[in-house]
Order: structure tokens, then sequence, then C-alpha cells
């Protein structure tokens, strides 16, 4: 039988506000432990949340941005539970009326094999806002938990997906595209390590061309991509198994182990948590309106999608070329800033995606940390449009600038890439060219069209590589009456 | 000058005919006397209460007092205050020392007021008799075998005993009008957002909100431009420009001073339940407003049957929530062996809450559990509405609603501790306000004679429209021109030793 897996995602993104979401306390990471824990991140007797409107805006921010309904008015709830980094026993979250509503992201699943690359729609089914746990730090001290309250009540938007996924690959797409997209518009962070972006990942199978849903089993708590493949692969294979063996998939909590590559059940649907959500009393229902979303907008950068269409209708690039360069708000920066400097889009696109994103990974650098800044790239660019250098005479400035040789121009001049573009020079050139190859000439006036360009060859091998080659061949055309 | 009116105590401040450290020694004097027996404070530190009073003297001195500089006030248990042992009347909080004031502490402590000390509780300020508090029961100072009421039973006790000058109190289904009217003096329980409830250890968040229990209705106007304003660290606290309490109060024709006042009486507050003795004095009081001009209109208030069950539905589904805290990892009572971190929970708690406070997170727990949410939770948000509802369309008729606040008269201590119904009726006057939001009042109107032939205060209970205090408290401060039940003190017997 042929089984087709059925993916939905849960994304925690940790939103970048100075402050807790119900409280003044710091969010900054890396505190000594419970130095950012207020009298409310400890839930004393008698403390009261008070929301931070900076959360808020970032929820609208990605509402818009994924083109979601945003509530007028939405609920938050208490999340029962007791747990040892829970200062509360509840969590404050939004339940039966989440702030944003549903939405879409577009993403672009990578070719893999045989399979051609391809756009997918995937559906948000909503977004919440609500409050991160602290932390429990085992054998600190010897044979005892502490706890560390500086994360809790950092804010956090719960981001749910329809389960549109039908692969790995569309699942780790998908997380990249938001992974993205929340640094885009600058609500996260995006630090996977830190824990400011993660995924819990909803998988099951079923028998291919049917429409029930099998039973999921949620994976938790993934925090690289490459886990996330690995885990949604062996979680695929392990349920088709069972399945082929007779067996019955239990809903259920389960952990990804990286070392052995398997994932593994922390808790079955009976042994869950009856969360005895009700609307928290202590704060007033969301309320947020027209202006509010208008101000947030106005705020807001031009989003990817946008971006690509304007790069395709502004400079001509093809829709795959726009997207690439729209993957991440940097790179599409860096592209605009080199377009700013004044280089041709199209030749500019091609170096930012080919040498310039090619360097970048080998060398596992950052845009930020490129030692050929979008100015630099320009003034490249500039030279070749000009023709003071070749394309290839360009690669060689470029290997320059990375290494830090110094200026465009001083480099050209300095490893002597100058093109030659004076008519009479190429001419003289063109001439001795003629005189040694006559056998050659005798050629292409047969007909054989091939000679041509050896002939062009020979010329630009006698310049040294400096002839201009449009020249060399407008020259050559006209001295053989071509 | 322990009967005097806070008005009195501040004239006699400013003319330095005492000093707030003579005033708040003879307080401690008295609580030092009668305390042992009554039982009314869980907290004190005579130290911390005389640096308050010498600093108050220093600012009367400097000449920028407030009318409440130099006053020595019992602060419930129920508000964190820096410093002082905070308990909520529970083993859990035994040895919880508050690291952060209260907003309501706070607003004392601007306005240059003395902390007397901590007042017992209910624990967590479930119950009606102050018979669930850790620290044990209270005596009612007009007959030692009778419980105060409850939850605010120490700070009722404490100034009906005149062991302070007024004192605070909270109110979450009657908590401050049945111990008034249990014990004859002034309650007032606000519009629900009027005084912040940050520092005040939550009950039942929606319903909790804090107020005066003093000996007049000018008395708890004072207190109240103390305690009502807006604060933003409670999201429910009403962002309303701050008001003058008293504004009402002196201005009235002397004759009829409530002419043209439209008092409505509930039918459903004079059916069956209601004490005879508790009735008849309740209508001399309404005579008593019809001589000062008012006009009586019957209305009705038809869910108000319904209120007791929607309460303990509600209060019990947010305390259980609120009192997850406790769960010994952070502060509060561990239990000192456990093998495992759900034992650890199960043993403090168990250990650390007692049997009221337990029954209600059971019962909490129960009505928001998967499968029962709709029939209980959802269901009595919906009749909470209508509820609501029946004060609007009554308020259309009427400028206040007036009822006895309480059942009965104060009952004998133990009488009702084994039977929880019992004691849940004794709010089902007051209940119905908290659930609308709406403010409240007891006013002492008189007494009844019980079987064993002792008077005991029976107290008038005001309701009003939302924010509607001021006129509340002239209403009340009228006929407290005209009567003087509100002055009358029980005679406590001579303790041993002196005072």
């Amino acid at each position: 039988m042929e089984w087709e897996v059925v993916i939905g995602l849960e994304t925690h993104t940790q939103l970048r506000t100075n402050t807790k979401i119900f409280s003044g306390a710091s969010t900054t990471y890396g505190a000594e432990p419970n130095t950012q824990a207020c009298e409310v991140s400890i839930a004393l007797p008698g403390v009261l949340p008070v929301l931070n409107k900076e959360a808020v805006n970032c929820a609208i921010q990605f509402g818009l941005a994924v083109n979601a309904e945003i509530a007028p008015r939405s609920v938050f709830a208490r999340k029962n539970y007791f747990y040892p980094d829970l200062p509360k026993g509840y969590q404050i979250s939004q339940y039966e009326l989440p702030v944003v509503g549903k939405g879409a992201v577009t993403i672009q699943v990578p070719a893999v094999g045989k399979n051609a690359a391809y756009e997918k729609v995937i559906n948000i089914t909503r977004a919440h806002l609500e409050e991160d746990a602290g932390k429990s730090v085992h054998g600190a001290v010897e044979g005892m938990s502490g706890i560390d309250l500086n994360r809790a009540g950092t804010p956090l938007l719960e981001i749910v997906t329809e389960p549109d996924m039908r692969s790995a690959a569309e699942a780790v797409a998908y997380a990249k595209k938001l992974h993205e997209l929340v640094q885009w518009i600058g609500i996260c962070d995006g630090n996977m390590q830190e824990g400011s972006f993660r995924c819990d990942v909803n998988v099951s199978v079923r028998p291919k061309g049917t429409e029930k849903l099998g039973t999921r089993r949620e994976i938790k708590n993934l925090n690289s991509f490459k886990f996330m493949q690995q885990a949604i692969e062996y979680e695929t294979r392990w349920q088709i198994e069972t399945l082929e063996d007779g067996g019955t998939i239990q809903q259920a909590t389960v952990l990804f182990n990286p070392d052995t590559g398997e994932t593994r059940a922390m808790r079955s649907k009976e042994e869950a948590n009856d969360y005895r959500y009700f609307p928290d009393p202590d704060l007033l229902p969301l309320a947020i309106t027209e202006a509010d979303k208008a101000r947030v907008a106005a705020q807001m950068p031009e989003l990817p999608e946008a971006m690509k269409l304007r790069f395709e209708t502004q400079f001509g690039l093809t829709s795959y070329d726009a997207a690439s360069l729209t993957a991440s708000r940097e790179l599409a920066q860096y592209f605009v800033e080199t377009v700013d400097a004044g280089a041709d889009a199209k030749p500019a696109a091609n170096w930012v995606m080919g040498a310039i994103s090619a360097k970048l990974n080998a060398e596992e650098k950052t845009l930020a940390a490129s030692p050929v800044s979008a100015v630099n790239l320009a003034s490249l660019l500039k030279r070749i449009a000009d023709n003071t250098i070749s394309n290839n005479a360009a690669k060689q400035v470029f290997e320059a600038m990375w290494n830090g040789e110094g200026e465009v121009d001083a480099i050209i001049d300095a490893k002597g890439l100058k093109q030659v573009s004076d008519t009479g020079a190429i001419e003289a050139i063109i001439d001795e060219v003629l005189a040694a190859n006559a056998a050659m000439v005798e050629e292409f006036k047969a007909g054989k069209e091939k000679a041509f360009n050896a002939l062009v060859g020979q010329a630009m091998k006698a310049s040294k590589g400096k002839a201009n080659p449009a020249q060399v061949n407008e020259v050559l055309k006209k001295k053989l009456g071509a | 000058m322990i009967n005097s009116s806070l008005k009195t105590l501040a004239q006699m401040l400013a003319n330095k005919e005492i000093s707030s450290v003579e005033l708040t020694q003879t307080f401690l004097n008295r609580i030092d006397a009668y305390n042992p027996v009554i039982n009314a404070y869980i907290a004190l530190d005579h130290e911390k209460t005389l640096a308050q009073a010498k600093a108050a003297d220093v600012r009367i001195a400097a000449g920028n007092a407030t009318p409440l500089t130099g006053i020595p006030i019992a602060q419930k248990d129920i508000f964190c205050a820096e410093g002082w042992k905070t308990t909520c009347g529970s083993k859990m909080l035994e040895n919880f020392i508050a690291p952060y004031d209260a907003h309501v502490i706070t607003q004392f402590d601007h306005a240059g007021a003395v902390n007397l000390g901590k007042t017992n509780m209910d624990e967590f300020a479930m119950g009606s008799s102050n018979e669930t508090s850790y620290f044990g029961g209270v005596k009612n100072p007009w007959d030692f075998t009778r419980v105060p009421g409850g939850s605010s039973g120490g700070s009722a006790a404490a100034v009906a005993a005149r062991l302070c000058a007024a004192a605070t109190g909270t109110d979450t289904g009657g908590s401050i009008r049945q111990p008034a009217s249990l014990c004859g003096f002034t309650g007032l329980k606000p519009t629900y957002g009027v005084v912040s409830r940050y520092g005040m250890i939550a009950f039942a968040s929606s319903l909790d909100q804090a107020g005066p229990m003093a000996k007049s209705a000018e008395d708890c106007a004072l207190m109240m431009n103390v305690m009502a304003g807006f604060d933003e660290r409670d999201s429910t606290s009403l962002n309303r420009d701050k008001e003058d309490y008293t504004r009402e109060l002196y201005n009235s024709n002397p004759n009829k001073p409530l002419q043209g006042l439209r008092v409505g009486l509930p039918k459903e507050f004079f059916a069956d339940g209601l004490d005879a003795g508790v009735a008849t004095v309740i209508e001399d009081a309404i005579a008593e407003y019809k001589k000062l001009g008012a006009e009586i209109v019957e209305i009705s208030l038809p869910n108000t049957g319904l209120s007791i069950p929607v309460y303990y539905v509600l209060a019990p589904a947010e305390a259980s929530s609120n009192l997850s805290r406790y769960d010994g990892v952070r502060y509060g009572h561990r239990a000192s062996e456990y093998t495992d971190l759900m034992d650890m929970y199960c043993k403090s708690r168990a250990e650390g809450f007692g049997a009221e406070v337990k029954r209600r997170i059971l019962i909490g727990t129960y009505v928001l559990s998967a499968g029962y949410y709709d029939a209980y939770y959802l269901k009595a948000q919906q009749i909470r509405r209508l509820i609501a509802q029946d004060f609007e369309v009554a308020f259309k008729k009427c400028d206040v609603i007036m009822g006895p606040a309480a059942p009965s008269t104060a009952f004998k201590a133990g009488e009702k501790v084994d039977d929880p119904v019992a004691m849940y009726l004794q709010d089902i006057y007051t209940i119905s306000t908290n659930l609308a939001g709406l403010p409240g009042m007891s006013v002492p109107a008189g007494f009844a004679t019980s079987a064993d032939g002792k008077p005991l205060p029976v107290g008038l209970q005001i309701i009003g429209n939302y924010f509607d205090e001021a006129r509340m408290l002239n209403v009340a401060h009228q006929y407290q021109q005209v009567t003087d039940w509100h002055a009358q003190a029980p005679t406590l017997d001579k303790p041993e030793g002196n005072a």
C-alpha cells in the first residue's frame, strides 16, 4: 500500500520585546538565574498581570504578514497545570478566542532528486499570545533540581498550521519560511539555540487517496531544521511500519533523540492533563481596532511577497530569482543596496545569488560579515558595465576584494586587468591575427562558422585576454565582410 | 477618644490635643489587653507601628497632613505589606513575610496613616464566621460566644471593640457587609474596579473588592478617599477621575435631606429565610428613611435565588486556579518529608490548606473540568449576566436598593461549622451585588434580641448603582444624623490586668 504523511506544525516564537508579557521584568537572555524574576515572575501572593502592548503589536504584525484575520476582541485564558517551573500553577494563554485567526503563507519547496522545486500554500489556523514558563535546572547543585524563572513570562506567539504538509521537506520549508518571516518583520530574533523559535510537529499517516486523518503523534520541541527533517522521516517510517505490522497508533507526545535519530513517547493521551481552561479574570479582553492595525501596518517593512512581485515588475527578474532574493530580508536588503549604488538589477541579482552566496556558504558567514559590501559590489558591476573589465577579469577582482586587497579600481590597476577598448589597438591585433591565420580565414569564407569563433579566440589570446570581446567581434566581422 | 470619628481625631491631632504616638499607643494598649481574648489581630509589630506614628507626628508638625495622617488603621491580613507577616489566615502562608506593598497599603502610607497590625480572617477569605482561620476564631465583641461574621472577622471585631480607629476589609460575596451587620458598624464594598486589587491576595478575582470598615458613613467616605483610585498594576482597575467621597455629605436640606430619593425594596429580600427580629429592624429603618423624605418603591430581583449557586460555581473555579501557586516550591508551606515532586505537592497542600479551602478547590476544579465546564462554569456566567440585568432593570425604578445585609444576627461559634450550606446562606443578600459588580453597604440599624436574651446588632444593606458610592454614603450619613445605632459600642468585660 502507498502511504501519505500528514503534517501540521505548532511553532512557539519568542517575541522581541524588552520586557515580559505581563510584567516589567527584562527578557534579556543569559542572565544569572532568577535575576530577571520580579514579584510577578515568581507569582507572589497578590500580584497581577498587566499586558505588554509591544507583544500585542508583534501579534498584529504577524497577522498582517500572513494576511490573517486579526480578532477585534480576543481573550486571555488560564491553562492550569502544576509544574515547578510554572510559578502560578497556570499559564496565561489564549484558548477559544486567539488574537490572530486564519491566514496563509506560501512556501518554496526545493528540488529533491528528480522532483522539481514547487510552491505551496500552507494555511495558518491561528496564532495566539501566551507566556513562556521558566526552566528546571537539574544537577547544578548535587542531587537537587533548581528553578530559573528568568524566562517565566517571556512573550510567545504560538503559530498553528492546518495539517497541510505532505512531506518532511514541506514541513522544513514551512518552518524555514516562518523562521525567516518572523525575523523579516522583526518580531523574533530567530535564535533557535536559545529557544527563540521552537517547533512541535504533528505527524500522522494514512493510505494515499483516503480522506480520513490517521491518529497523530506530536514531536515536541524541535529546535533545528535538521532534527525536524530527521524526526519527521523517522516518525513517518515508524508509523507506517507499525501499521503495516498490524499495529495501531496511539495518540501521544514524543521526543526526538538526536543521538539515536529516534522518536520516543513521553506520555500517552490517557495521562494527558485536563488543563481546565477558563478566561483569566485578571485581564480584560484584548480589543484591537482598525486604527491599531493601521498604525502597526504603517510601521511594517515591505513584506517578502510584495517585494518579490516588485522585483519581478520593477527589475524584470524571473519569479525564481525574485523569490531567491527575498528568501531573507538581509539578502533582499543587500540586493536593493547594490542596485541603489548604481548597479544594473540583473547582474546584481546574479552576483548576489551567485558569487556572494557561494562565498558566504563556503565560509559560513552571514551577509553582515561579508567583506564585500553592497557598495563594493556595485562598483565592481559598474566596471563591467562600462567595459573597463571583462566578466572573467571581474571574477579575479571579486576574489581580491573578498580577500581584502582593496578597492575595485585599485585592484584592476594593480592586476592590469583593464580591458582594451581602443579600436585602433584592436584593429592592429586583428590584422596580425588574420595575417597569421590565413587558413582559418579561408575556412570561414568557405562557410565554416566555427572558424569565426576560433579567430575571436586567437584575438583574445593575442591581447592576453584584455581586449573587449564585443569589440573584437565587431571589428572581425567588419574585416571579414561578414 | 476611642469612640471619636476620624474627623474629630484629625482635628485633635491638628490642634496638638494629642499626638499620633499617644493615639496609637492608646489603641495598642487596648489591643494588648483585649486581643488575647478577641483574637482580632494575627500580626502585631508595635515598633513598626509606633515608628509610623512618630513619622506622622513629624508630618503633622510640618503642616502637610492629610485627613488620615496619624490615624491608626487595622489592615486585613489579605493585603501584602512589606516586612509584615502576611498569612491570609492560612497555615500555607504562616511564615510568609511580604516583600512588597499592596496598592491599598501604599495608599495609606502615602496618606500618613498608621498600620496597627494585620487582622484575622477566614482562610483565604473563604468563610462567613472567621472560623476557617488557621489562627483561630474571632470573638464577636457584643457576645464572646458568637462569631463576628466573615471573612473580614478580625477587622470587624477590631472596629466594634474599638481596637482601631477604622479598618480595611475585602468583600467577595459579603465579607465586609455581613460582619459589619453582625458586629454593628458601617462597611462599604465599592463598585468592582474602584479599589486596586494589586497586592491583595486573590480569592475570586472577578468578585474580590477591598473597602472600608468604620464607625460611620463619614469615616467610610474618608477611608474611600485614600483607598480608591486608578492603579495601572491592576488591569481591572477603572481609570476614572479621582473623586471626593465626602462631597455629598454636607449639603443636604436639613429637614428633608433625602427628599425625592427612591428606595427600592426587593421583595425577594424579605421572603422566607429572613429572621423575624432582623426583619423588624429593617422595617423600622425603612420607616425612618420615609421620614427623611425617601419614597419607597417595590422592586423585584427575580434571579436573586440563583446567586448562591452561581457564586459557588464561579468563586471556587477562580479560587482553584488562584490558589495553585501555593505549591511549596518557591515560598509558603512545604511538607517536611516527601518522596517525589507529586508527593511534595500533595503533602504540602494537604497540610497547608484547611478544610473549607480544600472544599472550594475541589468544587472549582470539578466545575472547570472537561465535560463539566459548559454545564457549570459557562451556565453560571450566563446567569451572572441575568443577575446583573435584574439590577439594571431595578435601577430604572429606584436610586438605591435597601434590605437586610445578613439573614440573621451573629450566630454561636461552632453552630454552622459542620453545615457549609447553612454557612453559605449567610451571604444570600450580599452575593448578588458582587456578581453584578455593584457597590453595597451595611449600616447599623438597631438590635434584635437573641433566643438567649442578648441584644445583637442588625445591619441595613444599601445597594447603589455603579460608581454611586458618594450618594450611598450620604444616604447612610443622613440616617446616622437622626439615629445613633452606629455610635453604639459593646461593653467589653474588663480584661484581666490593666487596660
